[in-house]
This record gives structure tokens, C-alpha cells and sequence, in this order.
């Protein structure tokens, strides 16, 4: 490993201080920062740890939603109460991923700021344009199967390996921001970027940001939600696809509906035309599927991973109709 | 079902721990730390290496630059072929017992690259952390020439290979006239079959701690299955005397075959504690597990042919595999399918493709894993278009004697491995129309396939030393990888000197101790076994004789043959009263130890004519969600003969490790490569699939009864590989009858099953 400075952060303020200086990265659980410094693909100059700082709580907000602190952590995030009743597809999709010792050191704000895993991305001998702009993109035209088939460039078709980023989106989320320039809320569709010309810049953050919590509106769609997740095999494994769905019902039919997908793109897809499609129809599995393929309607393949389009179709029909189908709040 | 072994005659005491489920001997240990690994040993002085992995797949270096890398304080050396000193020139110096024919890779030999990750320097620091980071600060410069990575692409320009590995036999001729009579055949079945490349990844990766003692020896931990194997190589390649060197791996962290053949680590920790008089450890990353060694990509197609009543006329199998540009690795592929059935028309081809790849290399059940499941699914599309139960088809087919050599076998229980193994399974209840049974939104599907593996055995030497306290130990050279070689052994050392299991050690993973051959192939109890029951017989002869001396013995004037020994005693069988304790016979005739070494042999005479194997019948459930396509293995019997079982609980886990790996290969397990970059992507665990705990169901595992005098004296043919054969066939089958969906390239991955359920 390189060598690096390393210095605790006293407070929220003390960090966004120090890591303000070029070169500089927060590290939290470092379940994704350590492995990609080992591998030579991240190179920071100095760590700032913020693991100790005091955002690890999870509290009522005034609107009456919740407050999840950036560093409390993945599997706590997931096992509390209030989570796994009022937001269960959270706390499903937080459960879906990683290990369960993973879960016990990665933070919230962590995951949302994890990076890709492309092969290419993690090979320093590979062409990649993310970890170093203008080398090219090693995945088009070689190995794609776990790549984007949506909102992709012909720079980078990277996708954002998170499952809690997927819930979050669906949620309507907010990502409490402080920074050089003072305090910020980010709406979770403004948080994570396509990769358009500038792939290696994954979110909106600024140098020196530091995430402080994850605010959920009061709406949780417990009554009608699920997260589904499509891997190859079964524990242990990224997203092929998986879906975030909640519906709100009005008997039969859909009166609201949230639908975010993972392993597709660069980062959680929403789009606001398919969950428009849904209002109103009734909770049949054609309706699911016109509303899929207005999602999908400008997805494309690559050589190794067009059998995404479908599954994705196919994923969402079976998230939204387990959504539907569900009565009160499952328990993940 | 654990079958009660049966007890053959030559079996002295039937109360002996032979067949007993005997817990691990080293699982203390191993549960507390206690066993240590190549890469645990250390020494004060001891120096770090990291590998450098070459950028390309093929050409030249041009320059290399490790200015910046010495430039760190503490970096004492960079190691590159510009700097390396004189090795060895011929290739047979580089030759190891499991080289195939051709030129072995030379670490830092030349500014050549040959296959992509290729070893290319060697960094030498105060730490690990060290070490890796300078290894990036070393510039190199390549000039890249085309490569060839793409089995299918190149397999035009395939050859047939010769007797061109040991344990290799080529395919025998065809006979009778296989064209003609598939194109005669009423029913007729012609696929074509992938396999992926797969990596052996075991947990622990291959390392290499050289210690380097005042008196300028070394001891070389290392992960191998083959301790003397090693030492013969690096004494060859560095021109050392075999004095000088003792290579060590008491314990390994799995290997699965990778450890068959010296790898370039242990070459590195060598070259530099050598050279730097120092101890030194070179350990692989996992990406760099990838930089040898694999079970090559294979392109296979199997022709059936067979009348309507299920008779088979016409089999016809052809595989093409990779090998390396400088060495032919070879494995048997098609050969079994001309040993299982019956057919009286048989064609099997074998040929290779030359990529620009590092050497494939034995990987559990090598050949067998890949061309038995082409076959067991060619049989299962047969008995679909036949209209006839996949069991009865190959029971129709069953072959009494041996096809291939129209030698009878040794044994073969197969026949019981179908019945019990589909009695356990409830095979009768089949419904054999595909997509019959569903429970939700699963369908769910029941499949079978057979397989077979060698039961091999080479020659092994043990020596054993009783003590006056009754204690024995017993050593040879071998090697336990995790399969249990430590406690079958101590089980037939205890056995054949009626000890309790407590009062034996074993010994084994040193250089020093008697000749022992590299652990593979299933033939560690044949092999081994044979040299701990044959050493064991003389100290047995040698107790004999002093009890006869001793005044007012007991056993005076009784023959060896009429004497029991258990319970530490020597008893007479026909009276049992008459009994000496083996300290007694000892201490009574003033004897400190007893020492003896054996050589034990294959039965030669009865290996020329007859065929030797172990046989399986898997059975397999699988549930696949209709609309998603995903698939899960939800229950499997495997039915296993593999003569006598020296120990049902090690011989399980070595089935159930097995059905596990069967699983992986069947659907997850792949190594994706950029052609384009000749290089593998997926190098790491996250991305290279094997399976997880939740991936794995409730595994039945069931050994039949098989006798068989001739395997070796011991009457057991070794069960580390014949798990894994039939399984990947039998989920194929399974999901075919699950979905209607026949997949033929293996891993079957959800999207494959998706593209025939839309
Ligand atoms: C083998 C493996 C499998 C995995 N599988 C999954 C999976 O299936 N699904 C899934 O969703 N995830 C998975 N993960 C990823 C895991 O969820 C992330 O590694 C984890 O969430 C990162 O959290 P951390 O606290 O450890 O982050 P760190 O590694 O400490 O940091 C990651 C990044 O976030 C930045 N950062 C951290 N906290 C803040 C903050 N408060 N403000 C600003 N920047 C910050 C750091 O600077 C760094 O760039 C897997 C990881 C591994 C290693
Ligand atoms: S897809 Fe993105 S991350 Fe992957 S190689 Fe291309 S640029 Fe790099």
C-alpha cells in the first residue's frame, strides 16, 4: 500500500476541514475504501476517519420520517424497528447485500458513495475510463455481463452496485450534506450522476463534502413493497437486477406508485413516465408490464448482458405484484 | 445409508477402527489455530516478496525500470530476468512428476510473455505492505505481439496429442463402424457442449516461506501436494544439494490439484532467499491465483445413436481443450464415455488447441468433471426422445465388462448405486413429462446422471516406529490437502497393530519422511494406505517373533496367522485368554522401538487385466422460478461405490465438498476472459462465483456395499473425485425436466434458462 497521512476527525466541522486539501478521503467501515487502496485503484494521499464521529443514530424528524445517521451502520440501519416497520424495503434491500459481517462495518454514507464493481475498473493493467479518465472503456466491447443497459455512455457503462441506494430512491430520500460551503440537502434522483464525458465523477458531491445523514420522508409504503433482487447465486453476490417497488392501493387499482431499479445503470433508476403508467391501472400483471417496458423502452444491451432488458421487464412485473399482493408490512 | 463395510478376509480384526467414523485427528488443531500454513512460519530476519504480473498476454519486454521501487527505504532488492542469476538450462531440470510434455515455464527466464499475469518481477522488502507498493513502482515497457485466447476461434488449428502427461492414456481406437451406424439409428441425439474455464481457488493462496539457517540449509514451507515433489525441483533448478533442502506443508488450505506442480512462488522465495541469504515469503494475491493452473475451457460433442427399445448402437464423442503454446496438458475426456455404456460402435477424439495461456492443470476429477456430464446429458436427451426413464435407459445399457479393453472390473457396484441412490430419492414418483411439477412459482424438476473415476494406485513407502510405550508413528511423505489423509491413515496404522487410534501419529507434508507420490487423483488410501498396512505387517511379524522368544510366553509355538492383535494386545484367536500386551512383549524381550520401512505396489498383474473405477448415480432436484429463471439445487443423493470405506465421516465430506463444487460448475463457477486483452477479468471472489452456504441444500450422501480383493490390500479405491462427476449432468437434466429447457453450456446461468423459457 502507498503511504498515507491519517488523522481522526474531532467533529463534523474538524472533518470537512481536513479533507477539504486535494488528495484527501473520509474513510468510515472501509469495506470499500481498503480494498480499492490494496488494489492500487484508489491512491489518497490522507485518510480522515470519521468513523468515530457522533452521526451514527436513527431519529424521528420533524416531518414525522427518519433520520439515518451517515455512519450508523448497514446491518443496525436494517434490524431497527422503526426501519423494518414503517420502510421495510429498506431494510429488505439493505439485508440483500454483501455478508453479514460486511453489513456490521459498512456505513449508510458508505454505500452510497461505494464504487463500481467492474472488473476493468478494478484492474490497474485494464484500460478504464473511471479510474483513469481518457484510457478508454475497457468493459465495451470486452467482458459486460454485470453493465448498464440504461443511461449509459459510450464512455463508461458502469452501474452503481448498491441495493440500499436502490430503496433509497424509490423512497424519495434526502442526503444531508455538510461542506466547505456550509450545509446542504441533496434530493436522492440529484445524489448519483451518469456517467455522461466524466465518468470517474460518480456523484454531485463537492472535495471536502462530508454525507451526515439520510432523511425519509414520512411515507414508507409499508402496506405495499418489496425489494427484489436477481443475483447469481443466492447470498453473496452484486445485483443483477433488483427492483424497489411501493404502491400505494385503492382496492384493485394503483393510486401511487415508486419503482427504482439497481444493476442497470450508473445509478438507482427512476423514471417518473413508468411510474405514471401504474396510477390508475389495476394491479394486473399487463399493467406491470406496460409500465416495465415504458421504463425499458430505451434500454440497450451489450454483447454479454441484453438479457438484462428482459429480466428487468420480468423483475419488475414480479416486484410490483408481490407489492400489490402484500398486505401490511413484510418482515425481511 | 452408511453400508456396513463388509469384512473381507484379509482383514485382520474386524473390530479395528477400519470403517469407523473417526473424528479428524487434526481437527484440534485446525479449529485452534494450531495448524499452520506455508505462509505462517517466520523468522526475525525474514524479507517479503510481491510478484509483479506481466500487463499483456503475449510479446516482449522492452525495458524495465525498478529505480523508483529500490529508491523506497526499505526495498533490498527487485529480482528481473535481466538480473536473475544462472539457472538451470535443460527443460528436464524443470520438469516436475505432474509436467506434462513440452518446455515447463521458467520464472524470469527471458524478456518473453507468454500468457497474460505472467510473473515478470519479484520486489524484495522489509514487509508485505512494502513489498506490494514498490512492485507498482516497477516501470516495465512491453512490445505487445497478437495473441490467441479464444478456444473457439482457434480450434480449427487443433491436434491430437499423445501419451503426453503421466496417468493419460489417449483415446483407445474406434470399433465397429460409428458413422454408419449413428446414421442408421431410429433415434439419434447430436449436441454440443461448453465448459468454462475454471480456477482451483482454494482459501488459502499458494505462498512459500523459505527459511534460510545459519548453516546455509533452507526449510521451505510450502502449499503443495507434493512435498518431495517440490524438493526434487528446486534442488534441480538451483543446482542445490539435496542435503541442503527439506520442503515442509504439514497442513494445506485446500488445493483441488493446483499444488500438483511446483508454482511460481515457491520458485520466487527460492530464487531470493537463495540469493539475498535470507528467509523470504512470496505469497500470491487472489488475481495473481489466476496467473496458473486451470481447468481448461473444453468444446465437446457427443452423437448418440440407439434403437427404439433404448439399445444403443452409435456413440460418438469429440473434445477439443486448450493448452498453454509450450506444453500439452492433457486430461482424459471422452475415454469414459466408451467405458460406461455398452455400444458396439464407438468413436472418441481428443484433440488440443495451442492459446496463448499459462498450462492448464488438474482440477478435481480432471476430464472427468468435463466429459462425463456432455455424456450423462446426451443420455438424458435420448431417453427423452426415446420416451423412456433415464434410470432404465442406462441400466439398459449398463456395461458388465469394461468396453474400451473387453476387461472385466475389479468391481463395479453401480447397478446398487442406482438402486439405493433412486430409492432414496424417490425416483419411482417421477412423472417424466418436463414441466410437470410446480409449487408456486417454481417448477421444479427431478434429474440423474452417473459418473466414474479411476481408482488409481502408485507406489508409496511408510516407515513406522513402535515405542516401548506403546505408542507408534508412522510417516511418509504424503500430503493432506483437507481430504483426512492424517486420520485414515492413523485409522489403518491403529488397525493393523490393534492400537487404539489415541496411540498413533502420522506424519506426512515432509520432504525427509519415506517416498511418497503427489496427492491427487484419488489415489492417497490406495497408494499410501497400502505402504502404512504393508509397514505395519512387518512390525506385526517382528512383535510375533520376540513374543514367541519370551520365557513362558503365552503365544509360544503359536503361527503369525493365529494371532490377533487388539486392544494393544497380541491374542491368541482360538483362546482368547492367552493374550501378551505389546509393552509387555517389548519390555519382556528388551526392546526400545521397533523399526521398519515398506514399499507397497500396485497388484500389477491384476491391474493388467482388469479395468479399476469408482462409480456414482447423482439425483437432483432443482426448483427454477418460471418467470425469473433463477435456479436452485433444493436436494441431491449422490450414491457412491468406491470399495471398502476406511472412514464414513471423512469419506462424506469429501462427497459433500464435492456436490458442492458439482454445483458451482454446474451453474455459477466461470473465468471470463478479454480477448481482446488475453487476460481474465473476474479475478477475484467477488465476481468469480463458486457457491455459498445458501446455495447449498441438504446433500444425502450414500455409500454401497463393494467388495474388491484386487484394488490393494486394503480393499478401497479413494472417494476424492467421484463426487463431483455426475452432478453437473444431473442439474442439467434436472432443469431440463424442470422447464423443458436443455442447456449445454455449462455454467447454466439464469439468463441461459430465461432464453428458452421466453
Ligand atoms: C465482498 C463485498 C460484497 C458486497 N456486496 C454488496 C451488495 O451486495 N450490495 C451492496 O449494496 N453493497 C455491497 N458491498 C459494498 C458495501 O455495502 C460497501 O463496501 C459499504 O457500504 C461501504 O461502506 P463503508 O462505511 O465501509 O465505506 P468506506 O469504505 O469507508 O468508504 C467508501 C467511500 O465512501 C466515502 N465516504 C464514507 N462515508 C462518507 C461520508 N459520511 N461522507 C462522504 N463520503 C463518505 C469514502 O471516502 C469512500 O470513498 C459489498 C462489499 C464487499 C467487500
Ligand atoms: S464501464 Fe466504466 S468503470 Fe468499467 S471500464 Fe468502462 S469506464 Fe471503466
Amino acid at each position: 500500500m502507498r503511504s498515507f497521512t491519517y488523522a481522526r476527525a474531532g467533529s463534523a466541522a474538524d472533518a470537512v476541514g481536513r479533507a477539504g486539501a486535494t488528495g484527501m478521503a473520509f474513510v468510515a467501515g472501509g469495506t470499500n475504501l481498503l480494498d480499492l487502496m490494496k488494489a492500487d485503484v484508489l491512491r489518497p494521499e490522507g485518510l480522515v476517519d470519521i468513523s468515530r464521529l457522533p452521526l451514527d443514530r436513527i431519529e424521528e424528524t420533524a416531518d414525522g420520517g427518519l433520520r439515518l445517521g451517515a455512519l450508523a451502520r448497514n446491518a443496525d440501519t436494517a434490524y431497527d424497528d422503526r426501519v423494518q416497520t414503517r420502510y421495510p424495503m429498506l431494510s429488505m434491500a439493505i439485508l440483500a447485500g454483501a455478508s453479514a459481517q460486511l453489513r456490521n462495518m459498512a456505513t449508510n454514507g458508505g454505500n452510497l458513495l461505494q464504487r463500481t464493481r467492474c472488473y476493468y475498473f478494478y484492474d490497474t493493467a485494464t484500460p478504464c475510463n473511471k479510474r483513469e479518465p481518457g484510457s478508454g472503456c475497457g468493459a465495451i466491447g470486452g467482458v459486460n455481463r454485470i453493465h448498464a443497459i440504461l443511461g449509459a455512455s459510450d464512455r463508461c457503462i458502469a452501474v452503481h452496485p448498491s441495493d440500499l441506494c436502490v430503496a433509497l430512491a424509490a423512497l424519495d430520500a434526502v442526503v444531508q450534506v455538510t461542506g466547505p460551503e456550509g450545509e446542504r440537502s441533496i434530493p436522492f434522483a440529484e445524489f448519483h450522476r451518469l456517467p455522461g464525458d466524466r465518468p470517474e465523477i460518480d456523484t454531485t458531491l463537492q472535495p471536502g463534502d462530508l454525507v451526515t445523514s439520510i432523511d425519509l420522508p414520512a411515507k414508507g409504503f409499508a402496506e405495499h413493497s418489496t425489494y427484489l433482487k436477481i443475483r447469481d447465486r443466492a447470498s453473496y453476490a452484486f445485483a443483477l437486477v433488483s427492483v424497489a417497488a411501493g404502491l400505494e392501493m385503492d382496492g384493485g387499482t394503483v393510486r401511487e406508485a415508486r419503482l427504482a431499479l439497481g444493476g442497470v445503470a450508473h445509478k438507482p433508476w427512476r423514471d417518473p413516465e413508468a411510474e405514471a403508467a401504474l396510477v390508475g391501472k389495476p394491479a394486473t400483471p399487463d399493467s406491470f408490464r406496460a409500465a416495465a417496458r415504458v421504463l425499458l423502452r430505451d434500454a440497450k444491451g451489450h454483447e454479454h448482458n441484453s438479457f438484462k432488458i428482459d429480466l428487468a421487464e420480468r423483475a419488475i412485473v414480479r416486484a410490483l405484484t408481490d407489492a400489490a399482493e402484500r398486505k401490511g408490512a413484510p418482515r425481511p | 445409508m452408511i453400508a456396513i463395510p463388509s469384512i473381507p478376509g484379509f482383514l485382520k480384526e474386524p473390530n479395528g477402527p477400519i470403517g469407523k467414523p473417526v473424528n479428524r485427528v487434526d481437527g484440534r488443531k485446525k479449529v485452534t489455530g494450531d495448524a499452520h500454513y506455508a505462509a505462517e512460519f517466520t523468522l526475525p530476519d525474514l524479507a517479503h516478496g510481491f510478484i509483479v504480473s506481466s500487463a499483456i498476454a503475449r510479446g516482449r519486454i522492452t525495458r524495465i525500470d525498478t529505480a523508483a521501487a529500490l529508491a523506497l527505504p526499505g526495498v533490498i532488492h527487485v529480482f528481473t530476468h535481466e538480473n536473475r542469476p544462472s539457472l538451470a538450462w535443460f527443460d528436464r531440470k524443470w520438469k516436475d512428476d505432474d509436467a506434462p510434455k513440452g518446455a515447463p515455464f521458467r520464472p524470469l527466464y527471458d524478456a518473453e510473455i507468454h500468457h497474460a499475469l505472467q510473473p515478470v518481477a519479484l520486489v524484495i522488502a522489509e514487509s508485505f505492505e512494502l513489498a506490494r507498493y514498490a512492485a507498482r513502482l516497477v516501470h516495465i515497457e512491453y512490445e505487445a505481439a497478437p495473441h490467441q485466447t479464444d478456444l473457439r476461434a482457434n480450434r480449427a488449428n487443433s491436434f491430437t496429442p499423445g501419451k503426453d502427461k503421466g496417468g493419460f492414456q489417449p483415446p483407445p481406437k474406434p470399433r465397429g463402424n460409428p458413422e454408419q451406424a449413428f446414421l442408421d439409428s431410429p433415434v439419434q441425439v447430436d449436441s454440443e457442449f461448453t465448459q468454462a474455464a475454471e480456477y482451483h481457488n482454494p482459501m488459502e493462496m499458494h505462498a512459500t516461506t523459505v527459511l534460510h539457517h545459519d548453516d546455509g540449509t533452507l526449510t521451505v514451507h510450502d502449499k503443495t501436494q507434493g512435498a518431495q515433489n517440490c524438493h526434487t525441483y528446486v534442488c534441480n533448478v538451483f543446482g542445490l544439494a539435496k542435503s541442503a533442502v527439506r520442503v515442509m506443508s504439514p497442513f494445506v488450505g485446500g488445493a483441488f490439484g493446483s499444488g500438483l506442480r511446483p508454482q511460481h512462488q515457491l520458485f520466487m522465495a527460492m530464487l531470493a532467499a537463495t540469493q539475498l541469504k535470507r528467509s523470504v515469503r512470496v505469497e500470491l494475491s487472489r488475481p495473481q491465483m489466476f496467473s496458473f493452473g486451470h481447468r481448461p475451457e473444453t468444446i465437446q460433442r457427443v452423437a448418440l445413436g440407439a434403437d427404439r427399445d433404448g439399445t444403443l448402437r452409435a456413440l460418438i464423442h469429440e473434445a477439443v481443450q486448450e493448452s498453454s503454446q509450450h506444453e500439452n496438458y492433457v486430461e482424459v475426456v471422452v475415454n469414459w464415455s466408451g467405458q460406461q455404456y455398452a455400444c458396439d460402435n464407438v468413436r472418441l477424439d481428443y484433440t488440443l488447441t495451442r492459446l496463448d495461456v499459462h498450462t492448464p492443470l488438474d482440477q478435481r476429477a480432471p476430464g472427468a468433471a468435463t466429459g462425463v456430464p456432455a455424456l450423462e446429458i446426451a443420455m438424458d436427451e435420448l431417453a427423452v426422445k426415446l420416451g423412456m426413464d433415464p434410470l432404465e435407459l442406462r441400466l439398459k445399457n449398463y456395461a458388465e465388462t469394461d468396453p474400451n479393453t473387453g476387461n472385466p472390473f475389479s468391481s463395479k457396484e453401480l447397478r446398487a448405486c442406482f438402486r439405493h441412490g433412486a430409492e432414496r430419492f424417490g425416483w419411482a414418483r417421477r412423472n417424466p413429462a418436463p414441466r410437470s411439477m410446480r409449487e408456486g412459482r417454481e417448477l421444479i424438476g427431478w434429474g440423474m446422471a452417473a459418473g466414474v473415476w479411476d481408482a488409481m494406485q502408485g507406489q508409496a513407502a511408510a516407515k513406522a516406529v513402535l515405542g516401548v510405550d506403546g505408542k507408534l508413528v508412522v510417516s511418509s511423505a504424503t500430503a493432506d490437502i483437507g481430504t483426512g489423509t492424517y486420520t485414515v491413515m492413523t485409522q489403518i496404522a491403529a488397525d493393523g497393530l490393534g492400537l487404539p487410534v489415541e496411540e498413533v501419529t502420522f506424519c506426512l507434508g515432509d520432504s525427509s519422511l519415506p517416498t511418497a507420490p503427489i496427492e491427487g487423483g484419488s489415489w492417497t488410501v490406495s497408494t499410501v494406505g497400502s505402504a502404512v498396512k504393508a509397514v505395519c505387517d512387518r512390525v506385526r511379524s517382528q512383535l510375533v517373533t520376540l513374543a514367541g522368544k519370551l520365557d513362558d510366553s503365552p503365544l509360544k509355538g503359536v503361527a503369525e496367522e493365529d494371532i490377533l492383535f487388539a486392544d494393544g494386545h497380541l491374542i491368541v484367536r482360538d483362546d482368547r485368554s492367552r493374550r501378551l500386551s505389546i509393552t509387555d512383549v517389548m519390555r519382556g524381550s528388551g526392546t526400545l522401538s521397533i523399526e521398519e520401512e515398506a514399499r507397497a505396489l500396485p497388484y500389477l498383474l491384476a491391474r493388467a487385466r482388469h479395468t479399476f473405477a469408482t462409480h456414482s448415480a447423482v439425483f437432483v432436484e432443482v426448483r427454477v422460478d418460471e418467470d425469473l429463471g433463477t435456479i436452485r439445487v433444493a436436494r441431491v443423493v449422490s450414491a457412491i461405490a468406491a470399495g471398502r470405506i476406511i472412514n464414513p465421516k471423512t469419506a462424506r465430506s469429501q462427497i459433500q465438498g464435492a456436490v458442492v463444487w458439482g454445483i458451482g460448475m454446474g451453474l455459477e463457477e466461470e473465468a471470463f476472459t478479454d480477448h481482446r486483452l488475453g487476460r481474465v477479468m473476474n479475478h477475484d471472489y467477488a465476481e468469480y462465483h463458486v457457491p455459498v452456504n445458501a446455495d447449498v441444500p441438504e446433500i444425502d450422501v450414500l455409500f454401497v456395499e463393494e467388495h474388491d480383493d484386487m484394488v490393494n490390500a486394503l480393499g478401497a479405491k479413494g472417494v476424492g473425485e467421484i463426487g463431483i462427476v455426475g452432478v453437473p449432468a444431473a442439474i442439467a437434466n434436472a432443469i431440463h425436466h424442470a422447464t423443458g429447457v436443455r442447456v449445454r453450456d455449462f455454467p447454466i446461468t439464469l439468463d441461459k434458462v430465461l432464453a428458452g423459457l421466453r
